[in-house]
């Protein structure tokens, strides 16, 4: 019986920088349309993880799968189709500085439709829209606070409909008003449009809202995975410190 | 400490190998297709159009201080009458060349290098590579493209403008008409000056390019780190042109013997 390809799976990873292992085999499944959230002190490997999964880093050892594609051995076009599946929402948003927020937004179009500017222009509002930055489209993205960057880097990782969306620390530097909106559009996408979440944060009643499975790194290992009801129940005690922080990013 | 010594040989030869296998990756990725059409024609606009005035003005003061140089040594021989034509057949030989060069290794190997250093540490070439963009093809094989391209345009822009020094220095000094100058200018430069010296700029182009690509691309260590890949690219860039400069002359006079004056 073939068995339905998990939106993201990863098997034994394993990554050093130098002579520092980040992630000791590693290795977990994403049901596609959930949520999953990596948690863990600073240091651990969770952006590591994440990058892994848009193959911005490739394993030591191990594999790791996008749909039935084994993406950390892809180049060129196959890695390109397989990463279009795919939203990035950095840390810092990383946007495009040289350019315009509604520019940025429409960058992956540009690339990867054939749909002419005016289209474009069009799809770029309405994914701004979504995030509340409709006005902002001529602006530079210095002239944004961080939390409207953040929105747009968040606009821009939705720009092609992607059916996975990979994001780092949503919440973090954020005032938890902006923090709740952008989970909001998060969840949003998970629940309407059957998006794949996967978030790293160190904010837990985030973490809850959000992720459907939780995973928690310490030392490169996941040392407990499992819905937030069983991690709130863990013996471990760093597990448990971590699950009854209130830290809000 | 010879340990330290070894190790630091190991890492500058690493470093050179890393650099040569960068700038042949972007030598091989300039004809292969698809080719970034729009970014190429946008860094030809940023690094070669928005570099003319600082050539031209810079063509200018050279000529002029050419002329001056030349007239001092002309006089007394009585040959001010040859100064035009020498200091067109040094500018298009030599001069321009390799002062256009130098400049654009400062102006635009200092912008590479601080760019992409910015869009390193900010995380923006990596938002590219999770646009599904190839990040070498759209920010190092456009700018190599741009560079080849207007390192001659530039260059040619030096020689006329030198030129045009070196009248003004003439005509200050006694009144040389316009006409009378450009004749006497170009009355022994031929195309086998102009061409082999000026199309040479097109490897000091790929040089400033793949050079402070490279350190771009390669930053480390936030802010601080933008600082030193924008300073090293003027400094390795310079470096290599200049000893690229010996080469391509060597070249030029055995291709071109009669440019040797032999």
């Amino acid at each position: 019986m073939a068995q339905q390809a998990a939106a993201v799976r990863l098997e034994h990873v394993t990554k050093s920088f130098g002579s520092r292992r980040v992630l000791d085999d590693v290795s977990f499944e994403v049901p596609s349309g959930s949520g999953f959230v990596i948690l863990g002190r600073s240091g651990t490997g969770k952006s590591v993880t994440l990058r892994h999964i848009i193959s911005l880093i490739q394993p030591d050892r191990g594999r790791v799968f996008v749909g039935g594609d084994e993406i950390s051995t892809l180049i060129g076009a196959e890695l390109s189709r397989v990463r279009r599946k795919i939203g990035f929402l950095f840390q810092n948003a990383a946007l495009f500085d040289s350019i315009t927020v509604g520019e940025n937004v429409a960058f992956p179009m540009r690339r990867h439709t054939k749909m002419n500017d005016q289209e474009i222009r069009k799809r770029a509002l309405d994914r701004l829209e979504a995030v509340g930055l409709e006005h902002e489209y001529d602006k530079m993205p210095a002239d944004l606070s961080g939390g409207m960057r953040k929105r747009a880097g968040l606009a821009r990782a939705m720009a092609l409909d992607p059916e996975i969306l990979l994001v780092d620390e949503p919440s973090a530097g954020l005032d938890p008003i902006t923090a709740d909106e952008i989970d909001e559009l998060l969840l949003d996408r998970k629940q309407r449009a059957g998006v794949t979440l996967i978030v790293v944060t160190h904010n837990i009643p985030s973490a809850r809202r959000l992720g459907d499975e939780l995973a928690m790194l310490h030392d490169g290992r996941i040392i407990a995975r499992g819905p937030a009801a069983e991690l709130d129940g863990s013996d471990d005690p760093l597990v448990r410190a971590f699950m009854t922080s209130q830290h809000a990013g | 400490m010879l340990e330290r010594v070894g190790n630091s040989a190991v890492e500058l030869l690493g470093s050179i190998g890393e650099a040569s296998l960068f700038a042949l990756k972007a030598a091989r990725e300039v004809f292969v297709p698809p080719f970034e059409v729009r970014e190429t024609i946008r860094q030809v606009y940023e690094l070669g159009l928005r570099s003319a005035p600082l050539i031209a003005v810079s063509g200018v003061a050279v000529g002029v201080v050419l002329s001056m140089h030349t007239r001092a040594s002309l006089e007394r021989f009585g040959a001010e009458s040859m100064i035009p034509a020498g200091l067109a057949i040094a500018l298009v030989r030599e001069t321009g060349p390799l002062t256009a060069g130098l400049l654009l290794s400062g102006r635009i190997g200092a912008g590479i290098g601080a760019e992409l250093g910015a869009m390193r540490v900010t995380e923006q070439i990596d938002a590219l590579e999770a646009s599904a963009v190839d990040s070498f093809r759209y920010l190092v094989v456009t700018r190599v493209i741009a560079c080849v391209v207007a390192l001659p345009i530039l260059t040619t822009i030096m020689n006329f403008t030198g030129m045009l020094g070196g009248f003004i220095a003439e005509t200050a000094a006694n009144g040389m008409p316009l006409g009378l100058y450009f004749r006497r200018a170009f009355s022994l430069v031929d195309m086998t000056d102009y061409v082999p010296a000026t199309l040479k700029t097109m490897v000091f182009g790929f040089i400033i390019a793949t050079t402070s690509s490279y350190l771009g691309f390669n930053t480390v260590s936030g802010t601080e780190g933008v600082g030193r890949a924008s300073t090293k690219a003027v400094v390795f860039s310079s470096i290599l042109i200049i000893l690229a400069n010996v080469l391509l002359v060597r070249l030029i006079f055995f291709a071109f013997p009669e440019t040797a004056g032999g």
